[in-house]
């Protein structure tokens, strides 16, 4: 019997070994999907890595706020396959380059033809043997660079266990977006896709994300942005209510490029959302926003890392959560302004309207400045449906639902002002009032 | 159009009176002044009669059209005609001023049972009314009463006004804070609206605004009643002499 030794707290040393075993053990019995060439090499590279750090715990301060158990867990639990039927699909309205995966899988037969102007897109899934000099120094590089300063170990897994997953090139000004259309038909698929974007210098394209993909998902994007080039980045996160998920964005901008990044999520049991960006050429512009609408049982979380490298660059961080019946928002931001990032223009913004005294939101916001001549700005609000506003709008005819339909979308605007096309942002903003006409108390 | 009877409110969160028995009749076609003492309770009147939160009637009615209003929600009082023109008009970020307009035609068509206004027609509606106003263009695509002065606010109180043509108009204050000729827009926005079937309660301080809108009875409200009525000449009267005289008359 030794029960006196196991009710003393665990040792940090001890508690590190003890990650680190299950972790191995876990990796051991991972089935990591057939490939050969640069793309095995990488998932071997990424192993390493993750078996370096280990799986997150709860008690890891990067997880403080949202229980990591569901996306770590060996089974993944079920979800039922939401169909919509009482709105078009999202971006369903727009001109674009579909390309459909069911459960996970790239499905050819749905899509439309990779051959592009403007575009190289290859397959992940068919990519290991060929070679494709812009996307395999890419692969796993922008994750295993996300690191530092905080470990994000389902990044490395993700880089490991891809099955599928598109390699983009822009090497040309593309107007029409490539739109990633996931789509679910199994209620138990676990599975893990990985995107790579190359924007040439000079080139712009509009990548476009929807659906849920699958009961428990892990997305993997890393965008290299070159000079002057731009990556406008549109998501919807679907609305089946039991899937859990992680995304990791990883994008990193050389001079003067531009990065415009929006997500709307609503329901989800679990759905964690990161970005990592790192301004690395002057005069860079990356914007991150997001709109959550979370209701009962949903957990939603946005971790974002914005790095300030060179000098001149400009960010914003822009995330709104309405919350109600219970439901659960996390913030986690920060600015970090390195040496050399003088007259760095930062701002960050993240706000939860809750709706009723069960919601909760818990938000970290940070700034970490090492340069002297920067502006930087951060701020983070919890509040309710101002009373004066309502009545005011009610005094005017506005009936109470209307009007308190009419504060969420003022509340969630300045993150739509993100959206740089406006036939995209209106495509959101139907989802949104859509959400707000089915959630009536 | 608008009947008071022995109107008695107090404070939701503590026990204060505030009204104290008011009553006021204003006929279709008037127009009725009502002038008293800071914290008369002339606002409180005004938000309890277009239904706001917070205060509790204990005694006493209020019809519109013969219609119990203290029944109804705001937007129920708004669609039967109900308008009141804030003295503190409520600034929204994120909704737009020409949203905000057409939602609440719009909402009020619709609890009236009538169609929909056609945007082409809201649209030609706005600009000629805000041309009116002197209200630019520019003032209608701001959020509502974001940044706007607070003359401008009291202008698109009174632009709301003119769309939504309600027929019992209360205006809390509106000419406090504008100056010489923006007092005269909003008087002549008023005037025009003047008609048989509506009718004004106007709330102020000031002789000014009443010798642009010719009021047909002036009340006098103080502590929470009202003390004194009379005709156009009780508001000249307060005017030279303040309420000293007044109030020691009613009191005697
Ligand atoms: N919500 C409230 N909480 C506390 N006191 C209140 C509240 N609303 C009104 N009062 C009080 O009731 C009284 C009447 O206020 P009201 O605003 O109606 O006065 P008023 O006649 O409009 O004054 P003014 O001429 O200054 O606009 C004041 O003493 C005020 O302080
Ligand atoms: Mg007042």
């Amino acid at each position: 019997m030794n029960t006196a030794v196991q009710s003393r707290p665990l040792t940090r040393a001890a508690r590190r070994e003890a990650r680190l075993q299950a972790t191995a053990e876990r990796v051991a019995r991972l089935p990591l999907p057939e490939s050969a060439g640069w793309l095995a090499r990488a998932r071997e590279a990424a192993l390493d890595r993750l078996s370096a750090m280990g799986l997150p715990e709860r008690r890891d301060e990067y997880w403080r706020f949202t229980d990591p158990a569901p996306l770590v867990a060996e089974a993944a639990a079920p979800a039922d396959v939401f169909q919509i039927t009482d709105e078009p699909l999202v971006f369903s309205g727009i001109d674009r380059l579909k390309l459909v995966f069911v459960d996970g899988v790239f499905d050819p037969a749905a899509s439309d033809d990779l051959a592009a102007e403007g575009l190289e897109i290859c397959r992940l899934a068919e990519a290991g043997q060929t070679d494709i000099h812009w996307a395999q120094d890419l692969y796993g590089t922008l994750e295993a660079r996300g690191h530092q300063p905080v470990p994000r170990p389902l990044g490395a897994l993700n880089s490991a266990m891809a099955s599928d997953g598109l390699l983009i090139r822009a090497t040309g000004k593309v107007s029409r977006p490539v739109s990633l259309i996931y789509s679910r038909k199994d209620p138990d698929a676990d599975t893990s896709l990985h995107h790579v974007i190359r924007v040439e210098p000079g080139a712009e394209m509009t990548l476009l994300e929807n659906g849920p993909v699958a009961a428990r998902y892990s997305v993997v994007t890393e965008a290299s942005i070159g000079a002057g080039g731009t990556l406008h980045h549109v998501r919807a996160q679907g609305r089946d209510h039991g899937r859990s998920g992680i995304t990791h964005f990883y994008a990193q901008l050389a001079e003067e490029a531009v990065l415009k990044s929006f997500t709307l999520s609503a329901n989800g049991r679990v759905l964690r959302n990161e970005a990592v960006i790192w301004l690395d050429g002057k005069g860079g512009s990356a914007h991150v926003a997001g709109a959550a609408m979370g209701d009962g049982a949903f957990h939603h979380d946005d971790t974002v890392f914005v790095t300030h490298g060179a000098p001149g660059c400009e960010s914003r961080q822009v995330f709104k959560k309405v919350l109600r019946n219970g439901a659960v928002g996390v913030f986690q931001g920060k600015i970090l302004v390195e040496q050399p990032a003088q007259l760095t223009d930062g701002y960050q913004i993240s706000q939860s309207l809750l709706m009723d005294e069960r919601s909760q939101f818990l938000a970290k916001p940070e700034l970490e400045i090492y340069a002297d001549d920067v502006k930087c700005s951060h701020g983070s609000t919890s509040g309710e449906i101002d009373d004066d506003q309502l009545f005011y709008l009610r005094a005017r005819g506005v009936t109470e639902a209307e009007a308190t339909n009419l504060l969420v979308l003022a509340f969630l605007s300045e993150a739509l002002e993100e959206i740089s096309r406006e036939d995209l942002a209106e495509e959101i903003r139907v989802r949104l009032e859509g959400w707000l006409g089915r959630h009536r108390r | 159009m608008l009947e008071i009877k022995d109107l008695h409110v107090k404070l939701e969160e503590e026990d204060k009176a505030i009204l104290k028995g008011v009553s006021l009749t204003v006929e279709a076609g008037k127009v009725h002044a009502i002038m008293g003492p800071n914290g008369s309770g002339k606002s409180t009147l005004s938000y309890v009669l277009s239904g706001r939160d917070g205060y509790e009637v204990t005694e006493g009615k209020a019809l519109l059209e013969g219609k119990d209003l203290l029944e109804m929600e705001p937007e129920e009082r708004a669609a039967a005609g109900l308008f009141l023109a804030f003295q503190y008009p409520v600034e929204i970020p994120g909704v737009g001023n020409m949203t905000f307009l057409r939602t609440a035609v719009n909402a009020q068509r619709k609890a009236r049972g009538e169609e929909e206004m056609s945007s082409g027609e809201f649209l030609k509606a706005v600009r000629a009314k805000a041309k009116e106003l002197k209200i630019d263009a520019d003032m209608l695509k701001r959020p509502v009463n974001v940044g706007f002065s607070g003359g401008e606010k009291k202008r698109n109180e009174i632009l709301q006004m003119a769309i939504l043509e309600p027929r019992m108009c209360i205006l809390d204050e509106t000419d406090s804070g504008l100056d010489v000729d923006a007092m005269k827009l909003v008087s002549q926005g008023v005037n025009a609206l003047r008609d048989a079937g509506r009718a004004f309660l106007v709330i102020t301080h000031y002789q000014r605004l009443l010798d642009h809108i010719r009021p047909d009875v002036v009340h006098i409200m103080a502590d929470g009643r009202i003390v004194k009525s009379g005709g156009p000449e009780l508001a000249l009267e307060v005017e030279k002499n303040g309420y000293a005289d007044i109030l020691a008359e009613v009191s005697a």
